[in-house]
């Protein structure tokens, strides 16, 4: 649609109203607003910025979402059912691998972002496709991980403790998983149809994702490993 | 290769589904062969199935949701009458079958019914109301709803193909696990859901955003139609709420299907946890179907009164309050489960705090048709009704929000009738008045008054028919959903209850008749000015139908009452001022990306359902296809040539002259 | 306002009272619903009488407003419609400070008093609050199975199912658990209502004033069998009660951990009978869940089961910590006999 807005004649419809003011609002009449300048309310924003307010929204629910699962992590993670519990279970050292990378995957999607703003296409890619391999080394460390504690029979039907915890980790992995999947495509977009406003805006989405995958994952380091490797 | 399926799955041994299912399909094959003889379908598919037009789409939300509507009345019919003929008697539903019908009827009239009403509703009326041309994200909005399609046509797939939930419409754990609900009942309810739920989702970002950051030049948040607000609370409620539906089923489902222990009896699971999630979610639900309703009536009653809405600024912090509140009061769906006196005490006071929003409103109302000019249209019965009847819900309301009032009437029919109370004689009440408040704006012509007004007076005869007597029940110990009932005490009351549903029979017959008649005789009840009713907010200023970019010129807003004070002063002035610099105007285009989602969201559920995994994972790699098609698409808008615009505007500025020309005399 | 509590037998009908006259609505709809046997409108003990009070009171704060607001509502709707030409159109009487302090004050000032009596009735009726009285506290342990109820007397060591008999008089401590799915254990005409879980242990504390023969339910959905989940109680002098008692150990099976397995299967329209002795802590194991959950039915419609993810090898590989060796869940699918 288009996002040429402004042009509106008021008086398209009838003449000018002086605008009266039904509930003492106190907004001004068009006049004033004219001087007050650059500030007017309502109008519309342009697509770039609709498209990233829309999939902040979007992140918001999906947070909401991941607090769920966090919520049902802390009313289960007592529940163990005389199985393992956090401490017998999680290694540190592999979750500081992962974290390290996570966190430098968002940097790098950070340096792509930079790269995008100067239209560099083959730094774009490149970050792009650095953060795509962190990313993926990441999903690696967490199969493995779920991998062997099924194998040693700790998988997610042992207690609800396990089911939390596997449902939780893995929604987060989840996330990575179709992040990735996106970006790939999002990468193969970009060099077959270079630097459009609608890529643009779908790399700022990512971009927003990608952060946001952080931030769960700092929330999920912090309260499932670090709490849990003290129990 | 067909997983659980098989031939044991059609119900050969139970005729009433199966007759059911019969005449649906009949219904359904004649409505497609009829639409293949007209060659209709190149129309179809590119003016509806495709269409990305927020009112197009709004519109089959509430075709959606009307059949939906009469489907899950057939269930309530169903109840009614079975369980008056099951005192002391087997009645005609075995237990296997009334469970499912309750359940099913519950969870169609909410996520199939109201939902698709209310969505479409503020789908078609919202960028109307704030003067731009279509939602945020088009394409979105057009798979939001096909995905709702694809839920409720895996609803009532069940029908035919296995069973449905016999777990109630919230399928409580533990009877939901695997273990006490072995069957594909509950997994058709997940997955419908789920489906379904992620479209209402997209739909509460898409209109969140739209709101927020879309309206007309100089159409600031308080200058918004009343329904926009109500809208842009109910969405955000929707976008704070839906997530956590989608968590607790997803825990559901991992449950059932991969073994994990979130709710079940063993291996630490816990079902309060269940009941806590499902009614985090569930009572804002409440306040998502109610709010936009408030918002209808709203705008009927200024409109009707011929008065601005009377304490607008009351009106948005009550609606704001109301948001807030909704959140902290989901433990008064189960006082019952032994929390505490403080708990119960706390979420008690909680839950009658929101009565104060309501309170408000109701007041601000009245004050509204205070000092004016009422003008009794059909919506303007449903509106003054509701005020009536939902008083008297609010009050039950309340009521069942004390505790120890609660520990005799929870579960009991005197909840239902609550409910009831509420949703029908808010929700549909509110939504029937807007269906007939905005269908000329949608369709060129109004709906025909005589009719209207006779299903009005049946509705309401056949809702008090129907659930005082459900009242009066619950006060008498009676819980819901008893398949057979062994207290004769309760038989006089019910058969007045079924008394009840005969007439709302009628009611909703007369609905029907309405429509029909008002098909036939629509070069009568034509609208040719586009504002019917003496509107005062900018939709009214749009030709009827609109076109599809609704307005030739983003209008500029500045006041309150952004069409009200226009349509005044052209009549001060009697002229409508000049014509503005019309330019072509850059739409989007349709796409068939929704409805092919949808198409491949019903076969992973479907093959989810009855584990056919291979088809899920197609169905799976055929949605991220039709996303790659989507996202690799080159032009995405079209552009409205010039000489339409002019042309569509001329004839608009013709009709509004003639207008001014008969009318000239008024003042006010 | 006064919550009667252990007091001596409450007369059956005493709302309208108070004697205001706009609870004529109300009053009207109470005294249909009064009319029955089943009502929570004739409590027959001081808990359903001071829920009752409580209700009625709440009914009444409301009623304050909600009436006038009603008649409000018609009145401004005929006087000020378009034919009326005595009304006076003032379409700029859109905001009054004045009006909207009273619209926000007449809401809140009713949810204050509403908010007393939740505070008060919270708190005075909680169902896990014991009740005041001289005479001692009888013990019923409650199971809700599926589908019908099981009532064990932990002093007389006997049990009986889908038939409660409780001495007149007396405060009763119900402690109520679950075999399977959630149930709500439910008598309207003493009073409140809690849910069984399995699991997990609800208490309630009933009295019965008057002697007589209640209704009692399930007050929540559990299944197929659900609408057999009612019960006759029985109160009845205390002597009589004892007497009962004593002649149930005369007669009728053992309830043990074998027995309760078969107990604990599906089964639908349960005739009332009795157990003349109940193996001790029974229903702590099933609180605790050494006695494992009861079975659910084998199939539903949707063909053969493909996969059932039991509860994974490993889980069941570590013995269950009951004494008895019975296999947990793995032999639950048994057969679905109706009693």
């Amino acid at each position: 649609m288009s996002a040429t807005t402004a042009s509106g004649d008021p008086r398209h419809i009838g003449a000018t109203t002086a605008g009266h003011d039904p509930y003492n609002l106190g907004h001004g009449h068009a006049g004033h607003q004219a001087g007050v300048g650059s500030h007017r309310e309502g109008g519309m924003a342009s697509k770039i910025v609709v498209a990233g307010y829309g999939f902040w929204i979007y992140l918001l629910s999906d947070i909401i979402m991941f607090s769920a699962f966090f919520a049902a992590y802390a009313v289960l993670s007592g529940e163990t059912a005389g199985g393992p519990g956090g401490a017998d279970l999680f290694e540190l050292w592999r979750v500081a691998i992962q974290t390290f990378l996570l966190l430098t995957s968002s940097f790098t999607c950070g340096l792509a972002s930079l790269a995008t703003e100067r239209r560099d296409m083959v730094w774009t890619q490149g970050w792009l496709l650095v953060t795509g391999l962190l990313g993926a080394a990441f999903i690696y460390l967490e199969v493995d991980e779920f991998a062997q504690m099924i194998g040693e029979g700790a998988g997610p039907g042992r207690s609800a403790f396990l089911s939390a915890f596997f449902a939780l980790v893995g929604l987060h992995g989840l996330h990575v998983s179709v992040g990735l999947l996106w970006l790939g495509t999002m990468m193969a977009q970009l060099w077959f149809k270079g630097f459009r406003p609608d890529i643009l805006r779908r790399l700022l989405c990512f971009n927003l994702f990608w952060h946001a995958l952080d931030i769960v994952w700092i929330a999920v380091f912090t309260i499932v490993y670090l709490m849990g490797a003290g129990r | 290769m067909l997983g659980k399926l098989d031939w044991s799955a059609i119900p050969f041994d139970e005729p009433i589904p199966l007759v059911a299912a019969g005449i649906i399909g009949l219904g359904v094959l004649g409505v497609l062969a009829w639409i293949t003889v007209k060659g209709f379908w190149p129309y179809r598919w590119r003016e509806w199935i495709t269409s990305v037009d927020h009112k197009r789409i709004g519109v089959m939300y509430i075709a959606l949701a009307l059949l939906m509507l009469i489907r899950g009345f057939v269930d309530a019919i169903m109840m009614r009458s079975h369980q008056a003929m099951a005192v002391n008697a087997d009645g005609y539903l075995p237990p296997d079958h009334y469970d499912q019908i309750f359940s099913a009827h519950g969870t169609i009239m909410i996520f199939f019914g109201a939902m698709p009403f209310v969505v479409g509703m503020m789908n078609f009326v919202v960028p109307l109301q704030l003067g731009i041309r279509d939602v945020a994200f088009p394409t979105l909005n057009s798979m939001s709803f096909w995905l709702t399609a694809s839920g409720a046509l895996l609803v009532n797939l069940s029908l035919v193909i296995g069973e449905f939930a016999r777990t109630g419409w919230l399928p409580y754990a533990p009877l939901s696990e695997l273990d006490y609900s072995p069957g594909v009942g509950v997994d058709y309810y997940l997955w419908a859901i789920q489906v379904a739920g992620v479209g209402t989702l997209m739909s509460g970002v898409n209109l969140v955003t739209t709101i927020l950051k879309m309206r007309a030049p100089g159409m600031g948040l308080l200058r918004m139609p009343m329904f926009c607000w109500t809208a842009l609370a109910a969405n955000l409620l929707i976008v704070a709420a839906f997530p956590i539906l989608t968590a607790t089923l997803a825990m559901l489902t991992l449950d059932r299907y991969l073994g994990f222990h979130f709710f079940t009896n063993e291996a630490g699971g816990n079902m309060m946890m269940f009941v806590n999630l499902i009614w985090a979610w569930g009572h804002p639900e409440v306040y998502i179907l109610i709010l936009p309703a408030f918002g209808i009536f709203s705008e009927i009653f200024a409109t009707f009164s011929g008065k601005p809405l009377f304490g607008y600024r009351s009106m948005v912090a009550a609606t704001l309050f109301i948001v807030v509140v909704s959140f902290t009061v989901w433990l008064h769906h189960f006082f019952t489960m032994g929390a505490g006196a403080n708990v119960n005490a706390a979420f008690g006071i909680a839950t009658s705090v929101i009565a104060v929003g309501t309170g408000v409103k109701v007041y601000n109302w009245i004050f509204t048709m205070y000092g004016g000019r009422l003008r009794f249209a059909t919506p303007m019965l449903w509106s003054v009704a509701f005020i009536l009847v939902f008083v008297v819900g609010g009050m039950t309301g309340v009521l069942l929000a004390v505790p120890p009032a609660d520990f005799m009437l929870h579960n009991s029919l005197f909840l239902v009738a609550h409910f009831h109370n509420v949703i029908i004689g808010g929700v549909l009440f509110g939504l029937f008045a807007g269906y007939t408040y905005w269908f000329p704006k949608a369709f060129g012509f109004t709906l025909d008054e005589w009719w209207g007004k006779v299903a009005f007076w049946l509705t309401l005869l056949g809702f008090v028919l129907v659930f005082g007597p459900l009242y009066i029940l619950g006060l008498e110990g009676m819980t819901r959903r008893l398949q057979h009932i062994e207290v004769e005490q309760w038989e006089p009351w019910l058969m007045v209850a079924l008394a009840g549903v005969v007439v709302m029979i009628g009611g909703v017959a007369a609905q029907v008749v309405q429509l029909v008649v008002s098909i036939r005789r629509r070069h009568e009840l034509r609208d040719t000015t586009g504002d019917p009713w003496d509107g005062r907010s900018l939709e009214w200023a749009t030709p009827s139908p609109p076109p599809p970019y609704n307005f030739a010129v983003i209008p500029n807003v500045e006041n309150e009452e952004a069409y009200w004070s226009i349509k005044q002063a052209a009549i001060r002035s009697q002229s409508l001022g000049d014509e503005p610099d019309y330019k072509p105007i850059e739409m989007p285009r349709n796409s068939p990306t929704g409805f092919v989602t949808a198409f491949f969201s019903t076969l992973i559920g479907f093959a989810l359902i009855w584990h056919i995994w291979w088809l899920a994972v197609l169905g799976f790699v055929g949605a991220y296809a039709t996303f790659v098609v989507f996202a690799w698409r080159d032009e995405v808008e079209y552009e409205v040539p010039l000489e339409t615009v002019i042309e569509a505007e001329r004839q608009r500025r013709a009709a509004a002259e003639a207008w001014l020309a008969e009318h000239g005399g008024r003042t006010v | 306002m006064t919550v009667p509590r252990g007091g001596a037998a409450a007369p059956a009908r005493s709302h309208g009272r108070r004697g205001w006259a706009f609870l004529a609505l109300g009053a009207c709809t109470l005294l249909l619903a009064g009319c029955g046997e089943i009502s929570i409108l004739r409590p027959a003990g001081p808990i359903g009488e001071g829920n009752r009070q409580i209700l009625l009171n709440s009914l009444a704060v409301m009623l304050v407003i909600v009436v006038p607001t009603m008649i409000a509502t018609v009145a401004f709707a005929w006087w000020f419609r378009a034919g009326n030409p005595k009304a006076k159109y003032r379409p700029e009487f859109t905001y009054s400070g004045r009006i909207e302090v009273i619209v926000w004050s007449i809401p809140i000032l009713t949810i204050l008093f509403i908010g007393g009596l939740i505070w008060y009735g919270s708190h005075e009726l909680d169902p896990f609050k014991p009740l005041d009285s001289d005479e001692p506290t009888l013990e019923v342990q409650v199971v809700s199975l599926d589908w019908k109820w099981l009532f064990i007397y932990p002093d007389a060591q006997v049990a009986s199912v889908n038939e409660l008999v409780i001495p007149v008089g007396r405060p009763i401590r119900f402690r109520i658990t679950s075999a399977s799915v959630m149930n709500t254990f439910f008598i309207p005409n003493l009073g409140s209502m809690i849910y069984a879980m399995n699991g997990m242990e609800t208490k309630l504390y009933l009295q019965a004033d008057r002697q007589g023969t209640f209704y009692g339910q399930s007050a929540h959905y559990s299944g197929d069998g659900f609408s057999d989940m009612n019960f006759d109680v029985r109160a009845v002098p205390d002597a009589e009660f004892s007497a009962w008692t004593v002649g149930l150990t005369a007669q009728g099976p053992v309830l043990n951990v074998d027995t309760y397995r078969d107990l604990s299967r599906q089964s639908r329209d349960v005739r009332p009978y009795t157990y003349r002795h109940v193996q001790g802590g029974l229903f702590d194991s099933v609180v605790d869940q050494t006695l494992p959950p009861g079975p659910g039915p084998e199939t539903g419609r949707g063909g053969a089961e493909e996969i059932h993810p039991e509860s994974s090898p490993e889980a069941s590989a570590e013995p269950p910590p009951s004494a008895d060796p019975a296999p947990a869940s793995a032999s639950a699918h048994g057969a679905h006999h109706e009693g």
